[in-house]
């Protein structure tokens, strides 16, 4: 699965530089969680994307779309070639996900916190139809600040929503800074908790610990689960790593061959 | 015997939940006055309380849409537009989503609540998104047809109910269809397009001018997106003066809607009768239409007025 994470953040370097425009920091952060929830955690089939019984994943975070699109296609829902497409007019593949162009997409995101908010629904689907579906819901930590987070956390809670998992992406920057400076949102842990969350805490970059917080959430009833990931933002390449700068900005050519070569020397 | 709409709803909600498994209900809170506690009684699994919390209750509808459930949304037109208008526009008609929105209390007719609760701006918001479709029913059976229309429209609908009886209009021989106006009474005098709980005001403006020699053309509009253009450019064709009656500010509502239509494709003067720009405020439903010139009389002598001023 290193492979396919590293793989994933080629894709997501790649695609970025052709675009000139999108989020590398918050795409880079979670490609390890991507990875696993793609490639081992969820029960999905490219080739029978509309499966009423198939696992939902809903990119709450989804500027990080560069992700999404890049583990999508790895797993087969479209052509890799698309990648380079990325945010062009025309292109399926818009700045933000949207269910309604392209294949494997749950929900259309990019105002932050409505994606949650949405998990939620689709858990409440899935009870009321007794379905065995999980629904996955990736957040990014300033995407907390956001109220309607808290109005859907109360909600899932109220209604035990044992079936979905939210994973926080807790690199611990934003856009003016990072969340201490711009606005505090620890203690997470507490927080979850005292929302009714079963809470646990791993290393978002550790393959044994994101399967450990998987195999938690599973096994847990009567209330939803959020995996706290502690990441670092930009993880991979070495000049973008938990720099708040390379949020939304993205690499020239000389940077990108640097970072590509970074992570193609991971791949051996 | 008049009935409010959002007792309509509440009904045909219950009598729906029953023909089609699919449709789900939500509400924030307000069900024993959105009458949706019908339903929740009758469909418990089926339905689910936000709380207070507009803004999730409409994000979990349309995370409901995506599994194929038919959610209805209700709350109080303030907070269902105003609130959760961004979640509206991003994850309903952005991805253009199943979901219904059935706004109760629309109006100044919410009454002693006052002026925070007195949505008189909701179309407007609702107008300006694409995908979105508009229905205000005039009456009872307008309501019960127009909402099981809406579970067969595919994409958003906003449904505009009020907390006010309203008298009937319409028989058990009405089709609603949708995205058509009625011609509830045809003349070349003038035209007078009423909508929701003003309707049945213009029918009876009308038959106070008809008296003077008078003849109005009556129209009701119940769509008011996508709304029906020909009847409208018809009536600015064979009666040179419009007036339209709104429970709801002048800006961005029916009116501006006819406006919009006859600007462009038949221009005739139009005179809009509506909340001019202010909010409302607490008093009883029948004495905030008449302080706010919701009134009969008013339709009647801005008519009157009007064909003197042509003349």
């Amino acid at each position: 699965m290193e492979k396919d994470a590293n793989q994933l953040r080629i894709h997501i370097i790649n695609m970025l530089t052709e675009s000139g425009s999108g989020h590398p920091g918050g795409s880079l952060s979670a490609a390890d969680l991507l990875t696993y929830l793609y490639f081992k955690e969820m029960s999905i089939d490219s080739e029978d994307k509309d499966h009423p019984n198939r696992d939902r994943f809903i990119l709450s975070k989804g500027h990080a779309a560069p992700a999404l699109y890049g583990i999508l296609a790895m797993k087969g829902f479209f052509n890799s070639s698309e990648l380079k497409n990325l945010r062009k007019m025309g292109s399926f593949l818009q700045g933000h996900p949207d269910m309604r162009k392209v294949p494997g997409v749950d929900m259309s995101t990019g105002s932050l916190g409505q994606g949650f908010s949405a998990s939620i629904g689709v858990a409440l689907g899935g009870k009321i139809d007794e379905k065995s579906y999980r629904v996955y819901t990736l957040l990014g930590d300033g995407e907390l600040q956001e109220g309607i987070v808290w109005e859907a956390a109360m909600a899932a809670s109220h209604y035990k929503l044992d079936n979905l998992v939210a994973i926080i992406d807790n690199n611990g920057l934003q856009i003016d800074g990072t969340n201490d400076e711009v606005m505090k949102v620890n203690p997470l842990k507490d927080k979850w908790e005292s929302f009714g969350w079963r809470v646990v805490e791993i290393d978002g970059h550790c393959f044994q610990d994101i399967e450990r917080g998987f195999v938690i959430a599973k096994q847990t009833k009567g209330q939803p689960t959020a995996i706290i990931a502690k990441t670092s933002k930009g993880k991979g390449v070495s000049f973008m790593e938990n720099k708040v700068c390379w949020h939304g900005a993205t690499p020239s050519e000389a940077e990108r061959v640097q970072a590509v070569q970074e992570l193609e020397a991971n791949l051996c | 015997m008049s009935i409010a709409t959002r007792e309509s709803y509440g009904n045909i909600l219950v009598e729906l939940g029953e023909e089609n498994k699919n449709i789900v209900v939500l509400d924030a809170d307000l069900s024993k006055s959105t009458k949706t506690a019908g339903f929740a009684k009758k469909f418990p699994k089926r339905f689910i309380n936000a709380g207070i919390a507009e803004q999730n209750l409409m994000g979990m509808a349309a995370g409901l849409a995506t599994t194929g459930k038919i959610p209805f949304a209700s709350t109080f037109a303030v907070f269902a537009t105003g609130r959760a208008f961004e979640i509206i526009r991003n994850s309903i008609c952005y991805p253009n989503l199943n979901v219904k929105i059935a706004a109760t209390h629309a109006g100044l007719t919410v009454g002693e609540d006052g002026g925070s609760h007195q949505s008189i701006e909701d179309i407007a918001i609702m107008r300006s998104l694409p995908n979105m479709s508009i229905i205000v029913p005039a009456d009872d059976v307008e309501t019960k047809q127009a909402v099981r229309a809406a579970v067969d429209i595919d994409g958003p609908v906003y449904i505009r109910l009020g907390r006010l009886g309203v008298p009937a209009i319409f028989d058990n021989n009405y089709t609603f269809t949708f995205g058509k106006g009625n011609l509830l009474k045809d003349g070349q005098d003038i035209t007078i397009i009423g909508m929701g709980i003003m309707t049945s005001k213009c029918i009876q403006a009308a038959e106070r001018l008809e008296k003077d020699g008078i003849h109005a053309r009556v129209i009701n509009i119940s769509t008011v997106k996508p709304i029906d253009e020909e009847i409208i450019i018809k009536a600015a064709k064979e009666s040179d003066c419009i007036i339209t009656v709104e429970e709801h500010s002048v800006i961005g509502g029916l009116g501006s809607a006819v406006c919009d239509v006859v600007s462009m494709f038949q221009p005739v003067k139009v005179i809009k009768i509506g909340v001019n720009d202010k909010f409302g405020e607490s008093g009883n439903p029948e004495e905030l239409l008449v302080k706010y010139g919701l009134t009969i009389e008013n339709i009647y002598h801005t008519a009157k007025q009007a064909i003197k001023d042509n003349a």
